[in-house]
């Protein structure tokens, strides 16, 4: 693992012999055109099919986003520089839905995460029937998003015919509308239980490559298990702890079907739910509006591409200190 | 990224095209893009009958919910993809489409028929699918609103419905009749987001006290006084005596709801009488049928409020094959197909809301007796030009929706806002603010309002 992602450990030494580096690349490119390209050959149908799907599209959501077509209204697909990205920027719609995005995706990773480790440190221990275990915690992760939230909404939820209002109902709750008064969290626990199996499996993975010896050496040393999951475990499981929440981040961040099946976009003010990716639906599929949903396409990827370089350097600064403390 | 959509979705039906076996060299395909509504289900396991008698057409259908079709068509047809023969559309997009001159007209056509007997559409709802004196759209099936009821638990609680009963009235009998210990509640009112959800419902309750979307000035009217009553009123009414969580409740929940015996009475189409009575026949047998309520909450009458809407077949310009096309939509929309599916399907589950004809049929009367007086009444009394009070002037055409483009955003985010209201996370004058400035940013972006 630590060998895989630790680019950043030989970065020192790499840095100073960049002079070197330059050196090897004009030598690869000096090489002659032949072999080079021999050498590239069976890397460019891949390469082809990337830029095609990829960038292609978005080449194509540029030139959208700079026009004004709306597809309901003839005559309006013509050149208008940024206006569309103003609109988006002015729509309080746009910018409520970056609040929610973030605070979907940071409640839904926060709490599986919390939820996954301590599963994972349960699994970890041996006991009968431990493999059934592991194979019913992890199945919520394999079931398609769209059944898991009509499941939630009309078995689960629903204030009438739900389960939730049966098993609460003695304790006097009763025909409770959760979706509708509980928005946000409704989509949350959604989330929180299709993802906390996949956190679990991660940190499942950290506490399983866990070294026994140093675990032995601290008990010889007097250590209770508490100090040697703080001192010990919790240390050793943070990289695999970012990296669930890395993968987390970016899976929840595009969150469609829950929300589409369980609100619709609505709750609270009318719009607590609606994601970035359920205001773009919403723009280019119920509004017609395909340069507007373009434009906060193209904001959106800017955005996510500024976040995820931040981010992406924070974590890599943290398993150089890490490895460091090590 | 929708042109891309629409080559996808092209390539895609070729696919799906050319896997359901090769027909024969003579044979055509048409393809139709229908809503899920049960009556839709039912015509695609009658067609076989069609192909016997058209054996050179074969059709195939693309059926999805509401929603997924509208999209799926708007992107055809705007991109001008045309991989449908024929989409089924409703009386707010036919006007539009046929302006925009996305349509075909079938009025040539169709009255050089005689045995298609075009005379014979309901009026209200011809009108409804015309544009400039052509007919753009053939009725699938049409509806109103009215109210249903049940008659055992009236009766239990003393109470008698009115043939024509007012808001007010039906707000004291909810009062009486909600049984939260039972699990029955006084009504089941549409409160789910979409503009053809808690909207279509709410303008009707909104048209009659005297309100409406825009003055004749385009200025909206959504935080005017009668508006702002009607909505209170609403939102009052389905949260106190309404069936709980009705903030997700649709026109499919209200149906499951009322069906299984959890709601004393039902405000919503007319073509539920129909579902109601082949689905649940228990609670059908003791389901009484009234209009549309009238009047203000304060108790001033108002006009006559069931809406107009029907599911209708139209013909997108520059597609192949038009004339067996054409062909399909006169079987589909045709006297002959509702005597043949009559039998099949039974007779109160019939097609309504089209035909003239349909109302004088024996076997008709006997089954749907009950509330077919009622449905052919309220949709010869909708109002689309002018739904609202006479005293108020309005530009716009349309009972529970405003038939203008823009209207899918507005209406969707307005919808919002009453959920909201319902749901109880935001206060009704809040929502009517949100919206009424939503409307106000929608109409001056139209440049109808300075």
């Amino acid at each position: 693992m630590s060998n895989v992602l630790d680019p950043a450990q030989q970065l020192p030494a790499d840095r100073g012999s960049s002079a070197a580096r330059r050196q090897r690349f004009r030598g690869s490119a000096s090489l002659g055109g032949r072999r080079a390209w021999v050498r590239r050959l069976p890397l460019l149908p891949a390469l082809t099919y990337m830029i095609v799907v990829t960038q292609a599209p978005f080449v194509v959501t540029l030139w959208y986003s700079l026009r004004g077509w709306n597809t309901l209204t003839p005559g309006s697909d013509r050149f208008v520089g940024f206006t569309e990205y103003r609109q988006v920027f002015a729509d309080p719609n746009f910018r409520s839905a970056v609040v929610n995005t973030v605070e979907l995706t940071a409640s839904a990773v926060i709490i599986a995460m919390m939820l996954g480790t301590a599963l994972a440190i349960l699994i970890n221990r041996k006991f009968l029937g431990r493999g059934i275990v592991r194979t019913m915690f992890i199945t919520p992760f394999l079931v398609m998003p769209i059944a898991t939230a009509l499941l939630f909404k009309t078995t689960i939820y629903d204030p009438i015919f739900g389960l939730l209002d049966y098993v609460l109902s003695p304790f006097g709750v009763h025909q409770v509308n959760w979706i509708g008064t509980y928005a946000m969290p409704s989509v949350v626990l959604v989330l929180v239980w299709e993802w906390t199996p996949f956190m679990m499996l991660i940190v499942l993975a950290g506490l399983q490559s866990e070294s026994l010896e140093a675990i032995e050496a601290a008990h010889v040393d007097g250590a209770n298990a508490f100090q040697t999951f703080v001192s010990i475990t919790f240390p050793h499981l943070r990289r695999y702890i970012e990296l669930g929440l890395l993968l987390g981040s970016i899976y929840i961040v595009q969150a469609f079907g829950e929300i589409f099946i369980l609100t619709g976009g609505g709750g609270g003010n009318g719009t607590a739910t609606t994601n970035l990716p359920y205001y773009i639906y919403e723009q280019a599929f119920q509004s017609f509006n395909v340069s507007e949903a373009a434009a906060a396409g193209v904001i959106v990827v800017i955005g996510t591409e500024i976040v995820a370089a931040v981010t992406l350097r924070v974590l890599s600064g943290l398993f150089t200190a890490s490895e460091a403390m090590a | 990224m929708i042109g891309l959509l629409g080559g996808a979705i092209g390539f895609v039906t070729v696919l799906v095209g050319s896997a359901q076996g090769k027909p024969s060299a003579s044979s055509v395909t048409i393809r139709v893009a229908v809503v899920s509504n049960s009556n839709m289900i039912n015509i695609e396991k009658l067609t076989p009958a069609f192909e016997q008698m058209n054996p050179g057409i074969k059709v195939v259908y693309d059926t999805l919910n509401e929603n997924n079709e509208r999209s799926l068509i708007e992107t055809d047809i705007t991109t001008h993809a045309n991989e449908f023969n024929a989409v089924m559309i409703s009386n707010y997009e036919t006007p539009i489409w046929a302006k925009n001159g996305w349509l075909v007209n079938l009025s040539p056509q169709l009255n050089a028929d005689t045995s298609y007997d075009a005379s014979d559409l309901l009026k209200p709802i011809a009108n409804a699918l015309s544009y400039n004196g052509g007919l753009y759209g053939v009725p699938f099936y049409g509806e109103s609103s009215m109210v249903y009821y049940r008659k055992d638990l009236f009766k239990a609680a003393g109470l008698t419905m009115p043939l024509h009963p007012t808001w007010e009235q039906i707000a004291s009998f909810a009062a009486k009749l909600d049984d939260p210990a039972k699990g029955i509640a006084g009504i089941c009112l549409r409160g789910e987001n979409g503009w053809g959800e808690n909207l279509a419902a709410l303008d009707t309750v909104i048209n009659t006290a005297g309100g409406s979307w825009f003055n004749d000035g385009w200025q909206p009217q959504l935080t005017s006084p009668a508006d702002e009553a009607a909505t209170n009123f609403y939102v009052n009414l389905v949260r106190k005596d309404g069936e709980a969580g009705a903030s997700n409740d649709g026109f499919t929940e209200c149906e499951t709801a009322y069906g299984s015996g959890k709601a004393a009475m039902w405000y919503d189409a007319t073509v539920a009488a129909g579902l109601i009575a082949t689905a649940y026949p228990t609670v059908s047998a003791e389901t009484g049928y009234a209009y549309a309520p009238t009047g203000s909450p304060t108790g001033a009458t108002g006009v006559p409020s069931g809406w107009l809407y029907t599911w209708s077949l139209s013909i997108p310009k520059g597609v192949s094959n038009e004339a067996q096309t054409l062909k399909y939509l006169e079987w589909a929309t045709g006297k002959g197909y509702i005597a043949y599916s009559g039998p099949k399907i039974g007779w109160a589950n019939i097609d309504p809301g089209t035909r003239y004809s349909t109302y004088a049929l024996p076997q008709y009367k006997k089954a749907a007796g009950a509330f077919a007086g009622i449905t052919l009444a309220s949709i010869n009394g909708a109002n689309p030009n002018h739904p609202t009070d006479t005293n108020v002037a309005i530009p716009y055409v349309g009972v529970q929706f405003v038939d203008e483009p823009w209207f899918i955003n507005l209406g969707t985010e307005v919808s919002n806002q009453i959920a909201a209201a319902i749901a109880g996370t935001e206060s009704v004058s809040q929502a009517l603010t949100t919206s009424q400035a939503d409307a106000t940013a929608v109409v001056k972006q139209a440049g109808l309002l300075k």
